[in-house]
């Protein structure tokens, strides 16, 4: 086969997936292993692409011609690739996962499930792919609308009203901002291809460029940079695995990764760099940084506080963006991956007590490790790497982005990635200190071992293996970002 | 034969009429409708074709030259315009087969399609037509059509909606016909190519300008410009469902077209855009008309009358593309004008099946009709989505085109109100996707629904494909309208 066939099939194969799940949907057993079998032969078909993208080779390929200034491609490069990597490596992880959870927790329509989760994937692939703004914006409102029947999975009231949340930011900021930004762009350089260096450099005033940053940065909602953040928390009465691969991973990474591309090969880090709005951007982005922190400690239910551990975490990613150096642009992208990994963890973790001791919040969670002792070891060093400290990946990001921010002359920025770094860390840690170190309620039943099934605790077991294993070998990653820069 | 075709676009649905009366018998009738329709729809694309290869094509009636004769002139735009109404014919017709069994009186069916037919061939010659009286006739043939048509709906209100209709009509139609009689008084004439050389000849006078603004403000009348829009939504609402497919898709697009003749073939853009300051007033005008009326749609409970109003905001898009006076902007103009014929037709057949099933299209009376129909609101999402103007729908295009017109003039905040009104109208199509796909089904006879029959749902499944194909093959419709807008621009500078 040739690079752009499999290239198109890579993109292909979640939605042939949808549809066979479809059709099996009767057939359980089958169905779930139909799901983690085309997870793997994902994943494995996005490995091939590695090989050729070190020897020079941008595979590109246009699909369809919309009409004559508007076509529909792919195309390979190192960003899109790594983020491909890693959504569909963590498919199969969450496959397997859901398939303990969503049994173990009797959720209802799980053929829908599946077949949506594996659109949202194909969705993914699509942005992560792209070869144009135009495709990449398709495949974002695809993403949008995919999603949607997932976080009203429940179909109660308050699924529904968290929907409207969901579907209106995301829906309002994508088309009122974005696509205006996008359109603007077309106007201003005629194209929307993706090169090295960007097209918008020269084709208008620093006063209008600066414009359309700002409307880039906030219009890319799934970014969830405040004040549009409101979705992601409302998104967390989804069944979680729901929460951890797309509002963790998938969805939020389109997010972040939609900015990177755009701050890399639109814009072009040098136009980026001279922009007069840079400088103020990057302040407010940091202080998402420091208020998501912040309200993620007055979060008693855990899910709650990973999402907004989760917005805090992802402005570090815009806020490499904007940084717009190297240093900043490779933590960044590493650390679309070393979120992903330790952030994964830490929602299996509060998915499992979910499923094994029926506990949302923390303050109810007391003792719970002494029943639950892997979970919440998965927890611990999920969250290492969410702080950013040895043996975990996190650790890695951190560095560059702060290299990055010295690099920019930015040492305040610096002081916020620390003082965010703190701050999560006490966030974080209470869950297994509680867990492990606080005498358990007097009311509780049991004192034996009850883990979650066992799907769940390899699904974490993986997750957070990976996790240690990306600290210790952080080089491929390294390589794909250097990349970014080499073409 | 093939040099008739001009003739023959409009002899045979005309023909056709008188002889669905004569049969008197409904089944015929049909029959007699779709045949008729197809051929036009064929002749049509013929014509089209010769337009691209020969380009305009000039016709004298009866073999009198022009300007003494009638003429028929077939440019680019015209030809582009007799495929839409014709398609949306020949799709419409047999969908009413099914449709108006159900909605109207046996006894009146052959007088039905007689009607149907007449305001199809109205409709045809207003675009064929190089003569501007010949115009005013063939608007007053389409238009009495439509009153009969609407009238025939079942709600008593649909007499009041037609009677409205006709008050409202009439008064555009006498506007116009003032227009044309001062035009043949300073000139003689009423060919329009012959007016177009006869005008700027002219010594400065009042007349003229009093002339432009009869014809325009008649025009914009039918075309249900804000705020001469008032007859619009009922009529939509009550008329049985195959006729508002019909002519929500149709009437106010050639209407549209008649604006575009008057101002760029007769008066030249030069008179009307830079003298007359057209844009001036179309521009705002069709902003309030986008921003209000998609607001009204917002809070509508019946969801035929939300998508009359949805239709108003529109009509506005289409018009505010004309009044941007650019070669991007007209081009969006027309290419809306097609695109959303083809996504309103869509969503007003979708909602007619429901109406067959149902006999109500009440968002309360729809709650969980996804399960029961899942192929007709399958049309309607598709319909929903183009409207809303979601990437691969033929509304993502024309929109694009709409916007770049804006920001080309510099109005970028017209461009975010293009962009802020698409999200109204996800508002209110949404109201209709959670009601249908995300709420239980609340009615009594639970087993009684069932999809829609196939005589209903392939017509409404045609025009719902072309929604998509005309968003992922945008190729033929832009190409189609840009070239008739640099016809139009062209024409006179």
């Amino acid at each position: 086969m040739t690079y752009p066939q499999i290239l198109c099939l890579i993109v292909a194969i979640p939605f042939m997936g949808a549809g066979l799940i479809l059709l099996a949907g009767k057939y359980h057993n089958l169905r779930d292993t139909l799901s983690l079998l085309v997870a793997m032969v994902l994943c494995g078909t996005v490995y091939q692409l590695i090989e050729p993208l070190r020897q020079g080779n941008f595979t590109q390929v246009t699909l369809l011609e919309v009409t004559p200034s508007l076509s529909l491609g792919l195309s390979v490069e190192p960003l899109g690739l790594l983020f491909a990597l890693v959504a569909s490596f963590l498919w199969i992880v969450t496959g397997l996962y859901a398939i303990g959870y969503m049994r173990g927790h009797h959720e209802k329509n799980q053929t829908r499930f599946f077949a949506c989760f594996a659109i949202a994937i194909g969705g993914a692939m699509g942005v992560s792919f792209s070869s144009n703004l135009f495709t990449l914006f398709a495949f974002y409102e695809l993403l949008t609308l995919c999603t949607f029947p997932l976080v009203t999975h429940h179909g109660t009231d308050e699924a529904k009203k968290a929907g409207r949340i969901y579907l209106g930011i995301l829906l309002a900021t994508s088309v009122g901002l974005q696509l205006f930004a996008i359109i603007w762009t077309w106007n201003l350089a005629g194209t929307l291809d993706f090169r090295p260096n960007g097209i918008l450099a020269g084709t208008a005033s620093n006063r209008v460029l600066s414009i359309l940053i700002v409307l880039f940065v906030f219009g890319v909602g799934k970014a969830a940079v405040m004040p549009f953040h409101r979705w992601l928390p409302a998104a967390m009465v989804a069944p979680t695995p729901v929460s951890a691969l797309l509002h963790a991973v998938a969805v939020v990474k389109v997010g972040v990764f939609t900015i990177l591309k755009v701050a890399i090969y639109i814009f072009g880090l040098d136009t980026l760099a001279q922009l007069g709005s840079t400088p103020w951007l990057r302040w407010i982005v940091a202080a998402t940084i420091i208020l998501g922190s912040l309200v993620a400690f007055t979060k008693d239910n855990l899910k709650a506080r990973l999402a907004y551990s989760t917005i805090s975490q992802l402005s570090y990613i815009v806020l490499a963006a904007l940084l717009a150096n190297e240093f900043a642009i490779i933590g960044g992208g590493m650390h679309i991956a070393m979120h992903a990994f330790g952030k994964i963890t830490l929602f299996f973790a509060a998915g499992s007590v979910l499923v094994a001791s029926h506990k949302t919040n923390i303050s109810d969670m007391k003792g719970l490790g002494r029943r639950m002792p892997l979970t919440f070891a998965a927890f611990f060093v999920g969250s290492l790497s969410i702080i950013g400290v040895p043996p975990a990946g996190g650790a890695w990001s951190k560095w560059f982005l702060g290299l990055g921010t010295i690099e920019a002359g930015e040492q305040g920025l610096l002081a916020v990635l620390m003082v965010s770094s703190l701050l999560s860390l006490v966030y974080l840690l209470e869950v297994p200190i509680r867990a492990f170190f606080s005498s358990p309620e007097p009311d509780q039943e049991g004192t034996g071992i009850q883990e979650a099934p066992w799907p769940c605790l390899l699904a974490m077991g993986i997750s957070g293996g990976m996790t240690v294993g990306l600290f210790l070998f952080p080089d491929f990653l390294y390589e794909m970002m250097t990349m970014v820069f080499a073409a | 034969m093939m040099n008739h075709l001009p003739v023959l676009q409009v002899i045979i649905p005309l023909l056709a009429a008188p002889l669905c009366v004569i049969v008197r018998n409904g089944q015929i009738a049909g029959v007699i409708a779709v045949a008729s329709s197809w051929v036009s729809l064929w002749m049509a694309w013929k014509i089209f074709q010769l337009v691209q290869v020969a380009g305009t094509i000039s016709y004298n009636l009866g073999g009198w030259l022009a300007p003494v004769g009638i003429e028929y002139r077939i440019d680019t735009l015209a030809a582009f315009v007799l495929i839409l109404v014709t398609l949306v014919g020949a799709v419409v017709t047999p969908y009413a087969i099914t449709s108006v069994k159900k909605e109207i009186d046996e006894s009146k069916e052959s007088l039905f399609y007689a009607a149907f037919l007449l305001c199809l061939s109205g409709l045809l010659g207003i675009v064929v037509t190089g003569d501007i009286f010949n115009v005013f006739v063939f608007l007053e043939i389409s238009s009495l059509s439509a009153y009969a048509l609407i009238a025939l709906g079942k709600d008593r209100r649909a007499l009041i909606a037609s009677y409205q209709y006709l008050i409202m009509g009439s008064v555009g139609a006498t506007f116009i016909v003032i227009g044309i009689g001062m035009l043949y008084v300073m000139t003689g004439s009423l060919n329009m190519a012959d007016l177009a050389i006869l005008l700027p000849e002219l010594p400065s006078n009042r007349i003229i300008p009093v002339a432009f603004a009869f014809l325009t403000i008649g025009v914009c009348l039918k075309l249900a410009l804000f705020p001469l829009h008032v007859w619009l939504p009922n009529a939509y609402a009550y008329a049985p469902s195959a006729v508002t497919a019909f002519i929500a898709s149709t009437a106010t697009k050639v209407a549209i077209y008649m604006l575009l003749r008057i101002c760029f073939t007769i008066f030249g853009p030069d008179f009307s855009f830079v003298k007359m300051q057209l844009g001036a007033i179309l521009l705002p005008l069709s902003v309030i008309a986008i921003f209000s009326m998609s607001l009204v749609a917002i809070f509508q409970t019946n969801v035929k009358r939300m998508l009359a109003y949805s239709s108003l905001a529109q009509i506005g898009y289409i018009v505010l593309g004309i009044s941007l006076f650019t070669n991007t902007g007209l081009t969006a103009g027309i290419l809306h004008l097609f695109n959303h014929a083809v996504i309103k037709g869509s969503l007003f057949m979708a909602l007619g099946c429901v109406m067959y099933r149902l006999n109500s299209v009440d968002l309360e009376s729809m709650r969980g009709l996804g399960k029961k129909m899942p192929l007709t609101m399958g049309a309607f999402l598709v319909g929903g989505f183009s409207l809303i103007g979601v990437p691969f729908t033929a509304g993502f295009i024309s929109k694009w085109y709409l916007i770049q017109g804006a920001l080309e003039k510099g109005l970028w905040p017209v461009a975010l109100l293009v962009l802020m009104t698409s999200l109204m109208a996800v508002v209110y199509i949404w109201r209709v996707v959670e009601s249908v796909y995300f709420s239980e089904f609340g009615g009594s006879d639970a087993d009684e629904i069932t999809e829609a029959p196939l005589g209903l749902l392939l017509p409404t499944w045609a025009l719902a494909i072309l929604c998509l194909y005309f968003g992922i093959n945008g190729t033929f419709t832009v190409l189609a309208a840009s070239s008739a807008a640099a016809n139009l621009m062209g024409v006179g500078s």
